[in-house]
C-alpha cells in the first residue's frame, strides 16, 4: 500500500492536498455538520432563534405519515428502477454477445441514452405521455386506456420509473457485455458438445459466473435510484400526485426548499447520511470482494 | 482425431443463416424502442407547434428545423439557449478540470510523502465519497449564500469538486509507477514538483482523458443543484432551464422550441460518449471499481 521511495519535506504535501481538504472541510464537513446540527433544534416562525429540541424532529419525522409513505416510495422506486433497467440490459447484452460481426455498431447506439441527463430524459418521456399532446397517451386512449399521470399514482410511479431506468439500460449493457465477452468461450464450447442448449447454458453457465457483475450492478443501480433520479421526478410528477413519487431525497427538496422546514429537512439529511453509509458500506465489504464461485 | 470440427463447435454457440438474421432483428428492435424517445424528440423540434397539439403528431421529420432551432438558440423563452449551453459548458469544464487538478495534487501528496496528518487527511477525503450534494442541500446552500457565490460560476462548480473517486483513482494509479522512477529523480537531485510535472502527470494522461469524459457527462448533467443557487435566468443551465420553459398554469408548452432544447441539451454529452467510447468506458469501469 505504502511506496518505498517517498520524498522529503512536510509542508509542500499539505500544501498539495490543501485544496481537497479545504473544500471537503467547506462544502461537505461544515454543510453535513449544521445538519446535524440544525435538526436537533427547531426555528421559530420568524426564523430569528430557534428552540433545542433533541430527537423531537426524529420523533416527529417517523411519526409523520407522509415520511414513512416516502420510505416505502423509495423502496418500490428502486426496485423497479433496478429490474426495469438490469433486464431488458441483461437480454440485449445476451443478444448482442452472440452475434461475431456488428455488435460495436449496437453498442454505440445503446450508449447514446446514457448520455441524456436524467433531467432530459424526463422531459422526453413526460412529452410521450403528456395527457394533452403525448404521442403514446393518445395511442393507448384509443386503445379505450384513459392514460392520466397526474391523477393515477400508479400511473405516475410506472412513468417515472420507465423514464428512469431508460438511460441506465445503457449503463447496465456496457457492463453486462464486458462481462459476457469476458466468459471463456471454452467453457462454453464444452457445455455446447455435451449437448446443452442455448438456454440451458445461459441459466446453469453463464448466469452464474454473471453473478459478480450482477450484484455490482444491483448495489449501483440502487444508489443512482435513490440520489441521481431527482431530475427525473422533478420534470415529471413534481412528487405527486399526493406525494405517490416522492422519494426521499425529494422530500428533504420539497420539505427544505419549497416547505421552508428546516428542521425537519435537517433531520432527514441526517437520516440520509445513515442511508448513503449503509449503502457505502455494502459496496465496499461486498462489492470490493465481489461474489465469487 | 477431433471430435467437431473447429466450424461445427462454433455453429452450436454463435449464430448462423436465418437464426443470425433473428437475432439481428431482436437487437435492431431493442435499439428502436430504446432510441424512439430521442427520435420523437427530435421529430418535435422540427414541426409546428399546431401539428403537436393536434395528436397523433407526425412521426417523420417536418420543415421546421431552421426556424426552431433559431428561435430556440437565440430567442429562447426566458432566455436564449446559447447563453443556457455556455454556462452548462462552463459548469461541466470547470467541475472536470477542477477535479482533475484537485485530485492528481493530493494523491501525489498522499502517495509520495510521509506527512503528519496524513491518514486523518486520508480519511476526510474518503467521508465524502458518502456525501452525495442531494443529501445536504440545504446546508450546503446556505454556505453557498454566505460566500455570495449563488448566480456565480463558483457557486456552481465548487461544491461538486471535491471527490473522493478521483482521488482513489489516481492514487491506485501512482502505487503502480516503478519506484525506480522516483528514486532515479531522487538521485538526479530533481524536485519532488518537477517529478510531478516530468513524470507522474505524462504517465497519468490516459486516466486522466478517460475520467474527463466521465466527469464532463456528470457536470453537464446536473440538475438539483444548478436548480437552487441559479434564480438568475442569466445562469441557469441547459440540463435545468429546460424545466423552466414549461409556462406554470394552463398556457400550453411551446413544445418544438423545448424539444429542440432537449436536443441541443444532449448533443455535447452524446458527442463525448460516442467519439471517445473506449475512453468512457474504461473511465466507467475504473471508476467504479
Amino acid at each position: 500500500m505504502e511506496k518505498r521511495v517517498t520524498f522529503r519535506g512536510w509542508w509542500l504535501p499539505l500544501l498539495l492536498i490543501a485544496p481537497q481538504v479545504l473544500i471537503s472541510a467547506v462544502f461537505f464537513f461544515y454543510p453535513a455538520g449544521q445538519a446535524i446540527y440544525q435538526s436537533l433544534f427547531i426555528p421559530d416562525p420568524f426564523g430569528l432563534s430557534s428552540r433545542f429540541v433533541g430527537l423531537g424532529n426524529f420523533e416527529f419525522l417517523f411519526g409523520d405519515k407522509f415520511y414513512r409513505a416516502a420510505f416505502g416510495t423509495t423502496a418500490l422506486f428502486s426496485i423497479l428502477v433496478t429490474l426495469c433497467s438490469m433486464i431488458p440490459a441483461l437480454f440485449l447484452a445476451v443478444i448482442a454477445d452472440r452475434l461475431i460481426k456488428g455488435s460495436g455498431v449496437y453498442r454505440t447506439m445503446l450508449i447514446w441514452p446514457y448520455a441524456v441527463a436524467p433531467a432530459v430524459a424526463g422531459v422526453l418521456w413526460l412529452f410521450m405521455f403528456n395527457t394533452r399532446v403525448g404521442v403514446v397517451s393518445w395511442y393507448l386512449g384509443n386503445f379505450g386506456y384513459d392514460w392520466n399521470h397526474v391523477l393515477n399514482g400508479g400511473e405516475a410511479m410506472g412513468i417515472v420509473v420507465v423514464a428512469s431506468a431508460w438511460g441506465r439500460i445503457s449503463y447496465n449493457f456496457l457492463f453486462f457485455f464486458a462481462a459476457l465477452q469476458a466468459v471463456p468461450r471454452s467453457v462454453i464450447e464444452a457445455a455446447a458438445i455435451d449437448g446443452a442448449r442455448f438456454w440451458r447454458r445461459f441459466w446453469t453457465i453463464v448466469l452464474p459466473l454473471l453473478s459478480p457483475t450482477t450484484f455490482f450492478l444491483l448495489v449501483v443501480n440502487i444508489v443512482y435510484s435513490f440520489f441521481e433520479t431527482f431530475g427525473v421526478i422533478h420534470t415529471i410528477t413534481a412528487g405527486g400526485p399526493q406525494q405517490s413519487t416522492t422519494i426521499l431525497v425529494y422530500k428533504v427538496f420539497a420539505d427544505g426548499f419549497v416547505g421552508q422546514d428546516l428542521g425537519s429537512s435537517s433531520a432527514q439529511s441526517v437520516v440520509l447520511l445513515v442511508v448513503v453509509g449503509l449503502l457505502t458500506i455494502i459496496q465496499f465489504k461486498f462489492v470490493e470482494k465481489r461474489v465469487h464461485y | 482425431m477431433a471430435l467437431f470440427k473447429r466450424e461445427e463447435l462454433h455453429g452450436m454457440v454463435e449464430k448462423r443463416g436465418a437464426s443470425l438474421w433473428l437475432t439481428h432483428v431482436v437487437m435492431i428492435l431493442g435499439v428502436l424502442v430504446i432510441f424512439f424517445p430521442i427520435w420523437l424528440a427530435f421529430v418535435a423540434s422540427t414541426v409546428t407547434q399546431p401539428e403537436i397539439v393536434k395528436p397523433p403528431m407526425p412521426l417523420w421529420p417536418g420543415d421546421q428545423f431552421v426556424e426552431n432551432y433559431s428561435k430556440a438558440l437565440f430567442s429562447g423563452v426566458n432566455v436564449p439557449v446559447t447563453t443556457m449551453l455556455f454556462n452548462s459548458l462552463v459548469m461541466a469544464i470547470g467541475i472536470a478540470v477542477g477535479k482533475i487538478a484537485i485530485s492528481l495534487l493530493s494523491a501525489f501528496a498522499i502517495v509520495y510523502f510521509k506527512f503528519p496528518g496524513k491518514m486523518l487527511f486520508f480519511w476526510m477525503i474518503f467521508l465524502t465519497l458518502m456525501l452525495p450534494v442531494e443529501v445536504r442541500i440545504v446546508p450546503t446552500y446556505e454556505v453557498v449564500a454566505g460566500f455570495g457565490m449563488l448566480n456565480s460560476y463558483g457557486g456552481l462548480i465548487m461544491p461538486l469538486i471535491a471527490s473522493a473517486t478521483a482521488t482513489f483513482l489516481f492514487r491506485q494509479f501512482f502505487l503502480t509507477i516503478p519506484d525506480e522512477l522516483a528514486e532515479a529523480a531522487r538521485v538526479d537531485g530533481a524536485s519532488p514538483m518537477r517529478f510531478f510535472w516530468d513524470i507522474v502527470v505524462p504517465m497519468s494522461r490516459t486516466n486522466v482523458a478517460a475520467l474527463f469524459v466521465i466527469l464532463f457527462i456528470y457536470g453537464w448533467n446536473q440538475y438539483l443543484w444548478p436548480l437552487l443557487i441559479t434564480t438568475d435566468p442569466e445562469m441557469n443551465t441547459i440540463v435545468m432551464g429546460i424545466k423552466q420553459m414549461f409556462p406554470s398554469g394552463d398556457d400550453v408548452a411551446d413544445w418544438p422550441v423545448i424539444m429542440a432544447t432537449s436536443i441541443l441539451a444532449m448533443i455535447p454529452p452524446v458527442i463525448v460518449v460516442v467519439s471517445m467510447q473506449r475512453l468512457f468506458i474504461r473511465g466507467l469501469v475504473d471508476s467504479e471499481k
